[in-house]
């Protein structure tokens, strides 16, 4: 298997509680993530299952480099991350891209959706012409169903599901090469959700693209994940097959997790 | 078994700048001693007015018609009827409600024994405050809270979701009501505690005989705790039916389309129900689903279909039924 991505022994620590201008230095920190190590390969799907509390998001985060971690390394497409300076860094950025669980709080409310979805050309790619950013955002809109007329209109006039084609949008527009999805359908309606992931799995197929998908959720990582890490306390549990996880899992905490799960009866 | 509370017709309507709109449509339910209806619908079913509604907590300037009846003792009371003053007694004392987030529905400064006992004292103002506290610290236990008396002396903040869950349902339960409304109690929670309040849930309302609304979007939920299932969409209950036949023989095609977009731990082809919920300013005329519907026919489009039998006890509206 070819890694897009590798991350050896990442560890992020808080200090707990206290308020920001308390000087205490008695040592009492949280651990977020506490030594994780995982390969990911190109074009597959590799689902981090957690929850809350347990530092998937943290995780998540510190992969796009959004959060330092305390100590570790990630390799990028076989660069060094996390030694990534300015225009390096810049350059490795523009391959990975975000989608967030929040379709209300991930968009800004005062900018057009137009300005939204080219928000990241005008970026990375600054000689371009406005009318050709304009034409990008069009094509990806409608990659994504929306139709030209959305370009004009401010993010509170579309429905969750249409905010979360937007921000899927946003984040393919560069054409990166890794997506990380944190809880991308958790905040959506059922019907919806199907929709999103749905078109998360075409949008994969079609762009040659790997998803690390975070969630909370073992029925929704059941859908589209190719391999599935635990996660609790801040490590990985158990890591392997979507198959073998879900079907015969090694670790007692992986079966609680999916013994709670609400199954529907068997027509 | 008698019922506890059953509704007729009820239909809220609220205005809009772009007109009334209907969030609540004719809906007629029964919900007996002791049993568990579940109520499922997506965002903008309606499923939340009609629970406010039963708990004369309507925003202002809504226009009900249609009647609820609450026949918790003796005396049935016309629900829609009362005043301000007779929903005092009757919110919390003989129909009470949980939300979906404890930690907004909490007093974040008031100790959760304080807040309980507050909510006694609304019902019997002339106990003893010894009594008072007994009582409190009894609901808590009865929610399986560990530690009632050093718990009660605790902030919400001090409590995780899942014990603040079970602090909200002794709270709800401590006056005594005879039906439990629950409106998404565990949408907020991990899913192995989620599990736990289900169960607590279940056991409650079998020991104290409740009459239990659970609301909620996840079919696996209601297939959890539920022995009737009501579906809703855009106002209307749509089809409604013991939990195991609307779950494996669903005869309304939202119904049968909501099952295939759930994802379950068998990875099998999702199917997303396509278009999106009406928005309730801009219904159809017909049946509000057929914008949607793959089975739809020339009469789906004129006319709101009945709900017709399609089984012992089940009902659908749907005109294919």
């Amino acid at each position: 298997m070819e890694a897009i991505l590798s991350a050896r022994e990442l560890r992020k620590t808080y200090r707990r509680g206290g308020s920001v201008f308390s000087q205490e230095s008695d040592g009492a920190r949280f651990t977020a993530v506490d030594g994780v190590s995982f390969e990911v390969a190109r074009g597959e799907t590799f689902a981090i299952v957690g929850e809350s509390g347990c530092g998937k998001t943290t995780l998540a985060r510190m992969l796009l480099r959004l959060i330092e971690p305390d100590s570790g390394q990630i390799y990028f497409t076989g660069e060094n991350l996390l030694a990534a300076r300015s225009e390096g860094l810049r350059a490795l950025r523009r391959q990975m891209q975000m989608i967030f669980q929040d379709p209300f709080a991930s968009l800004n409310p005062r900018m057009r959706v137009g300005e939204i979805v080219a928000e990241p050309l005008a970026i990375h790619e600054p000689g371009l012409t406005a009318r050709k950013r304009k034409n990008t955002a069009v094509l990806m809109l409608a990659r994504v169903g929306l139709g030209a007329d959305a370009l004009d209109r401010y993010p509170h006039e579309f429905s969750g599901g249409q905010r979360q084609r937007i921000g899927i949008a946003r984040a393919l527009i560069l054409q990166p090469k890794l997506i990380v999805a944190d809880e991308p359908v958790s905040a959506l309606d059922v019907s919806v959700g199907a929709q999103v992931l749905l078109l998360l799995q075409e949008l994969q197929r079609e762009f040659s693209l790997t998803y690390i998908f975070i969630s909370h959720s073992l029925p929704v990582v059941a859908q589209i994940a190719t391999r599935i890490a635990v996660m609790r306390a801040g490590r990985f549990l158990e890591i392997g097959a979507a198959e073998v996880v879900l079907h015969h899992p090694r670790h007692d905490y992986t079966r609680d997790l999916l013994a709670a799960v609400p199954e529907l009866p068997c027509a | 078994m008698s019922d506890l509370l059953e509704t007729r017709g009820l239909t809220v309507e609220l205005p809009t700048p772009s007109g009334w709109v209907r969030p609540v449509n004719d809906v007629s339910l029964r919900i007996a001693e002791g049993e568990s209806l579940g109520l499922v619908g997506e965002s903008g079913s309606g499923k939340t007015m009609l629970s406010l509604a039963l708990m004369g907590l309507l925003p202002p300037g809504a226009r009900v018609s249609g009647e609820a009846t609450l026949a918790a003792d003796a005396s049935p009371r016309k629900l829609m009827a009362l005043s301000e003053r007779e929903w005092r007694d009757v919110r919390g004392g003989e129909i009470a409600m949980i939300f979906q987030e404890p930690m907004t529905s909490l007093n974040p400064v008031m100790r959760i024994g304080a807040q309980i006992e507050e909510a006694i004292r609304a019902h019997q103002p002339k106990l003893a405050v010894s009594e008072v506290k007994r009582k409190a610290i009894d609901a808590l236990r009865r929610a399986a809270i560990p530690e009632p008396e050093s718990r009660a002396q605790q902030f919400p903040h001090q409590l995780s979701g899942g014990l603040r869950q079970r602090a909200m349902i002794a709270m709800a339960l401590a006056a005594g009501p005879r039906v439990l409304i629950a409106d998404e109690p565990t949408t907020a929670l991990d899913v192995t505690v989620q599990k736990q309040i289900l169960h607590l849930l279940d056991r409650l309302r079998r020991e104290l005989k409740l009459g239990l609304l659970f609301i909620t979007h996840d079919l696996g939920v209601v297939a959890q705790v539920a022995e009737r299932v009501a579906v809703m969409y855009a106002g209307r209950i749509i089809e409604e039916g013991p939990a195991r036949d609307v779950l494996t023989k669903p005869k309304h095609p939202y119904t049968q389309g909501l099952l295939k977009a759930s994802p379950t731990l068998r990875r099998g082809a999702l199917t997303p129900i396509p278009g999106v919920v009406p928005q309730l300013t801009a219904l159809p005329p017909g049946c509000a689903f057929e914008p949607r519907c793959e089975l739809r026919r020339s009469d789906c489009v004129t006319e709101v279909p009945a709900l017709r039998a399609a089984g012992e006890n089940h009902k659908a509206r749907c005109v294919l039924v």
